[in-house]
């Protein structure tokens, strides 16, 4: 047996067998085809299989998230039927080339051509034509083996896992994610919350060819991975993973009940989801609203911005089944460790202290007032709020306001229905939280986003591994700024709850409770659990 | 032969996924269906081509439709345009 140690992102048990997730380089050398026959023969082979491939990716994003974003792998198929491009690569092979060295001089070829127009926007789609061939060499070359081949659901063993790559995977093939790298506030790890996975990040292991296939458990209460396990241990841990689903039925009792200390106050437990679909699970879970909707999913993962038409949707869909519960929407957070290729943004020295979130979209009027648009509009089938991250001042809220109201009065010239829309901001900067009281006089709601606060207070970057430790959530000054947040809040009559990776420390429910704390958003796993720790204070 | 011109107004131009759209409506009809746009041209059931013409917001793009079933074919891409572009 192999023990390994991780971070835990999420308390609980998988067993299952291990998929090695990695990907291999391919060797795209111009050695010389043999037979001009045979190499065409490959050719339409992998391009037949590439889209066999995007077949299925299209089914599974159809059913997980949707026509509009699975779109994507749809055109990327018809890429694949383009005359001049197959016809570009046959007539290199006719010319000796082995099928991949010539995929990948067409592919480097087109990518070129869109590179090169003068369009800021199809300079982007040249990775789409460099997706495309890369399928087919790595189909051609053995290489890249991205999707799970297993039948069973199994644990995922993977160096790290971007936003992207989370999303397009089967979700119901996956028991487990066991990352190298990630630290527990990566995306992955909030991914994996989401979608109630126990799971490690951070985790000390090689990616060895060997584990693949084998029998392993993922202990989520000790942050441990164990490959290949003797029997004894292996039943020990499915007891415990039994006893422990067990429990978590046993907390099913408390749904429907009211969140409640002994001494009579009240916290509102909602949550925290990425995208339309999850709004079901917050439902299963009792939810008492949307704490927080990541918008930003909407956008990563794709090609384009989605259309106003189709955040429209999305929003209206989360509206709609939450029948009426606050849904709080904040507005694209991207930049920092999201991103999304077609905005083009620059890579910086410092993300996280840099052009991301509100300071992109104030400088894209477009696009900020697209999303609002559409939230506006949506606003008319539930109770919606909007919420805007990465505040340092006055003057942004301000400004934000400005065009909000720009946006109402274009859509009421329209006679389009709205409904009563909160604005409020996320807490999130040392500066905020400094200038709370004066902030809380422009907005109906705060909401503290404890990941962002902890790292600028602390000037302790959270993607990093080597300061997790550093990285101390419950540092007096952080909860020190938590505490005057709530208080300049109160102050003016205005209502303020946490939405970040805290609300869920159950070690510090009490501290909140006792700040005054109006919500907690957490992921939809955690809601009884907290419902639990509140009813005992 | 069928002629007509359009002015796209779509903020982002002929992007991705109306040209993935584009090219399973053309494919729909018999005819040959070009669309051209500053000397370049492109035949509307190729995708990589009609992405090829950066045609972004405010280009003026000429489709030509000749075949058995033009006229069928010409209206149903002059609504296509209207409605996503």
């Amino acid at each position: 047996m192999v023990k390994c140690t991780g971070k835990s992102v999420l308390k609980g048990i998988a067993v299952g067998r291990i998929c090695l997730y990695r990907k291999k380089v391919a060797d795209v050398s111009h050695a010389p085809a043999e037979n001009v026959e045979k190499e065409l023969e490959r050719f339409d082979l992998a391009v037949g299989r590439a889209k066999e491939q995007l077949a299925a990716l299209y089914e599974n994003a159809l059913k997980s998230v949707g026509e509009e974003e699975a779109m994507i792998f749809d055109v990327h198929s018809m890429m694949l039927e383009d005359e001049g491009y197959l016809e570009d690569i046959r007539a290199l092979i006719q010319d000796g080339r082995n099928a991949q060295a010539a995929v990948h001089e067409t592919g480097q070829q087109y990518s070129r051509m869109f590179a090169e127009m003068d369009d800021e926007y199809m300079k982007a789609r040249s990775a789409d034509v460099l997706d495309i061939s890369g399928r087919v060499i790595d189909i051609l070359t053995g290489a890249g083996e991205m999707s799970i081949q297993s039948q069973t659901p199994v644990i995922l063993l993977a160096d790290d896992l971007t936003p992207s790559e989370t999303i397009s995977m089967d979700k119901s093939k996956i028991l487990a994610f066991v990352t190298v790298h990630g630290s527990a506030s990566s995306h992955t790890a909030i991914l994996a919350r989401s979608m109630n996975l126990p799971s490690l990040v951070n985790t000390q292991t090689e990616l060895l060819e060997e584990y693949h296939g084998k029998m392993a458990v993922v202990d989520g209460f000790h942050g441990e991975l164990l490959i290949d396990p003797p029997q004894d241990i292996l039943d020990a841990m499915i007891l415990k993973r039994d006893q422990w689903t067990a429990e978590r039925e046993g907390l099913r009792g408390l749904i429907g009940a009211d969140n409640v200390t002994r001494d009579g106050r009240r916290v509102n437990v909602y949550c925290n989801i990425g995208n339309a679909q999850d709004a079901d699970s917050v439902l299963a879970a009792d939810g008492g609203g949307i704490g927080l909707f990541r918008s930003e999913f909407l956008f990563l993962g794709r090609d384009s911005c989605p259309s106003e038409e189709e955040q429209f949707e999305s929003y209206k869909k989360v509206l709609e089944k939450m029948q009426g519960k606050k849904v709080i929407i904040r507005t694209l957070d991207i930049g920092a460790d999201k991103k999304a290729d077609y905005l083009d943004l620059e890579p910086e020295e410092n993300p996280a202290l840099g052009y991301r979130a509100i300071r992109i979209c104030m400088d894209r009027p477009e696009l900020f007032c697209t999303q609002l648009r559409a939230i506006y509009r949506a606003s008319a089938f539930g109770t919606a709020a909007i919420m805007f991250p990465m505040i340092i001042s006055l003057e942004e809220i301000r400004e934000i306001k400005r065009i909000v109201e720009g946006v109402k009065k274009e859509l009421a010239d329209k006679q389009v229905p709205m409904g009563e829309v909160e604005l409020g901001i996320m807490i999130e900067t040392p500066a905020a939280a400094l200038i709370s009281d004066e902030l809380a006089g422009e907005v109906d709601f705060f909401s503290i986003g404890t990941n962002d606060l902890t790292q600028y207070t602390l000037a302790a970057d959270r993607q990093n591994q080597k300061l997790e430790k550093i990285c101390d959530t419950h540092h007096k000054a952080v909860l020190k700024l938590i505490g005057m947040t709530v208080e300049n809040g109160h102050k003016k009559g205005i209502w303020v709850g946490i939405c970040g990776e805290l609300a869920a420390d159950l070690s510090l429910t009490r501290t909140f409770v006792d700040m005054g704390v109006d919500e907690l958003s957490v992921s939809p796993a955690y809601v009884l659990e907290l419902r639990k720790t509140i009813r005992e204070l | 032969m069928k002629t007509f011109t359009y002015t796209i107004t779509d903020a982002l131009g002929i992007h991705a996924r109306p040209a993935g759209l584009l090219v399973k409506l053309a494919a729909g009809y018999q005819s040959n269906i070009l669309i051209s746009r500053e000397g370049k041209e492109a035949n509307a059931k190729r995708i990589m081509a009609i992405m090829g013409l950066g045609a972004t917001t405010g280009a003026e793009i000429t489709v030509k439709v000749e075949g058995p079933d033009e006229g069928e074919a010409a209206a149903a891409v002059e609504d296509f345009l209207k409605a996503n572009l």
